[in-house]
């Protein structure tokens, strides 16, 4: 992968950035540029790799034992018709109820800790990693099935060795989007109550006027958040060698 | 496949609906023991159908063996998809049955070195590890014809396996197939009166509203005939005009059904 399409992309939005803060001259405390950005990125280097830890933390298990408890389900509304009839309803219903609103109750429940941090980012992710795992485990190619069927196959073996292998390129697209929202539940859960975190260091700046501070916060964070990504979709791939990428450019 | 002689089989369908149309009355068929049964039809007889009957992933239809043992667990079924699964090589797919039916062990072992014998004698000897998108078509339904061999079943159904294949390939699979599943109870279904001649010891077509079974003679010799052979091609060229009606036949009887 070529790495001078994402530099000359990331120095135009810089150029945008600084372009704007001359154009509407606004002062320091409202639009900082880019360099007193970098300078604060510095000088806090220790501060704001202390907060990042914490919401790193609270994202990676999120994602973990989200994605664990996600594909659990789905493989469960996939064994057994009891439990699709049981649990679909409330697998609905658990998505249309904003997570957002369940912040402040998560803070009270859990206390000010990860713990509710964590709640929150397995929240979010469970219904995408389950929706989209669900859906590939109930796609299989009916005569695969079928062959299984004149071959005698036991359920369980039909279930392991077929089904599950083929929704794993599924899996991977519900793991990619658990990884692109995982980090907005923790920062939520951080804003709502918290002693740590990128999300709490943002609020005080912002608080403080020191935007400058609340930008070197943001930025970190969108970092975390990238690497996240590319970690997962590459992960996601390995997990599925034999499906060709018809978009790959060698 | 010494120790188990192949049964023949008898099937019968009092009346088979699809939606409007009716597809089968009192349509009973028989195949011989041992041998290939072609059968050939337009496109939309109920050929696919009568197949899947047999094969058990239909109801409606009453199939027994002439050894009066039930059938269940002693037919395997050969697709126009090869419905190899991307993610096991060559020699796991040829093994998926044994694989799916939990058999390890001891016994696997010898399975595999079987299943490595059977594909080297496919031309596939180098070709093990190789995943099912490295391989071409012709050799992807080679795989399939391992797996099927490996089976061990005595009655083995294909539905049009060779029709996707170019004509070299297809050649030397029907060949192939004709060798290995020579001593079972075969019945190929085919849209290729040439194919029909090269491989059956018995052709029929199937035609007609209802649906009957015609038997028409197999050319003399043993299959698999040479595709050159005189008497051979004088009865494809009889075969193509009759089908070419039938079909025609066949484009009325579903019209009828649209109001």
């Amino acid at each position: 992968m070529g790495f001078h399409r994402p530099l000359i992309t990331g120095l135009g939005l810089l150029l945008l950035w600084q372009f704007l803060v001359w154009a509407t001259t606004a002062p320091p405390y409202i639009l900082p540029g880019p360099v007193a950005v970098a300078r604060v990125l510095l000088a806090r280097g220790d501060l704001l790799l202390v907060h990042a830890r914490t919401t790193a933390i609270e994202i990676l298990a999120g994602i973990l034992i989200g994605s664990l408890v996600g594909a659990f389900s789905a493989i469960l509304l996939t064994a057994f018709a009891p439990a699709r009839r049981w649990l679909m309803p409330v697998l609905v219903v658990s998505q249309a109820l904003p997570v957002f609103a369940l912040a402040p109750l998560l803070v009270l429940w859990l206390g000010y800790g990860m713990a509710s941090k964590i709640a929150m980012a397995v929240l979010i992710i469970y219904f995408p990693v389950t929706a989209a795992f669900f859906d590939g485990l109930r796609r299989t190619e009916p005569g695969w099935l079928e062959l299984a069927r004149v071959m005698n196959a036991k359920p369980a073996a039909v279930l392991w060795r077929i089904r599950l292998p083929a929704a794993l390129p599924a899996l991977g697209s519900g793991l990619r989007v658990a990884a692109s929202v995982a980090p907005i539940g923790a920062v939520v859960g951080e804003w709502v109550g918290s002693s740590a975190g990128l999300g709490f260091l943002m609020l005080h700046a912002n608080a403080r006027m020191q935007v400058d501070l609340l930008f070197a916060a943001l930025f970190v964070l969108a970092l975390m958040a990238l690497a996240l990504y590319f970690a997962v979709d590459r992960a996601a791939r390995r997990l599925v060698p034999w499906q060709q990428d018809t978009l790959a450019e060698n | 496949m010494d120790h188990e002689r192949p049964p023949g089989i008898a099937v019968s369908v009092r009346r088979l609906v699809f939606g409007e149309m009716v597809l089968f009355t009192d349509l009973s068929c028989r195949l011989p023991a041992g041998a290939w049964t072609c059968l050939l039809g337009p496109s939309g007889v109920g050929k696919t159908t009568l197949l899947r009957l047999i094969a058990g992933l239909l109801p409606g239809g009453t199939v027994t063996a002439d050894d009066g043992r039930p059938l269940e667990g002693r037919v395997t079924l050969m697709a126009q998809q090869d419905l190899l699964l991307p993610w096991l090589d060559v020699l796991g797919n040829s093994l998926l049955g044994h694989r799916l039916r939990g058999e390890g062990g001891q016994r696997y072992q010898e399975l595999e070195a079987r299943a490595r014998r059977l594909l080297a004698r496919l031309g596939l000897g180098r070709r093990l590890t190789a995943l099912p998108a490295q391989l071409s078509g012709g050799m992807r339904q080679r795989v399939a014809l391992a797996r099927t061999f490996m089976e061990e079943r005595p009655v083995v159904l294909m539905d049009e396996p060779f029709s996707a294949l170019d004509a070299i390939s297809r050649h030397r699979l029907q060949e192939m197939a004709a060798e290995l599943l020579d001593r079972h109870t075969v019945l190929l279904v085919t849209h290729s009166p040439r194919e029909a001649l090269r491989l059956g010891h018995r052709i029929l077509v199937m035609g007609g509203q209802p649906v009957t079974l015609r038997e028409i003679p197999a050319p003399p010799g043993p299959p698999p005939r040479q595709p050159g052979d005189p008497a051979l091609l004088a009865l494809e060229a009889e075969l193509l005009e009759e089908l070419a009606a039938s079909d025609a036949q066949m484009e009325e009887a579903w019209a009828s059904t649209v109001p």
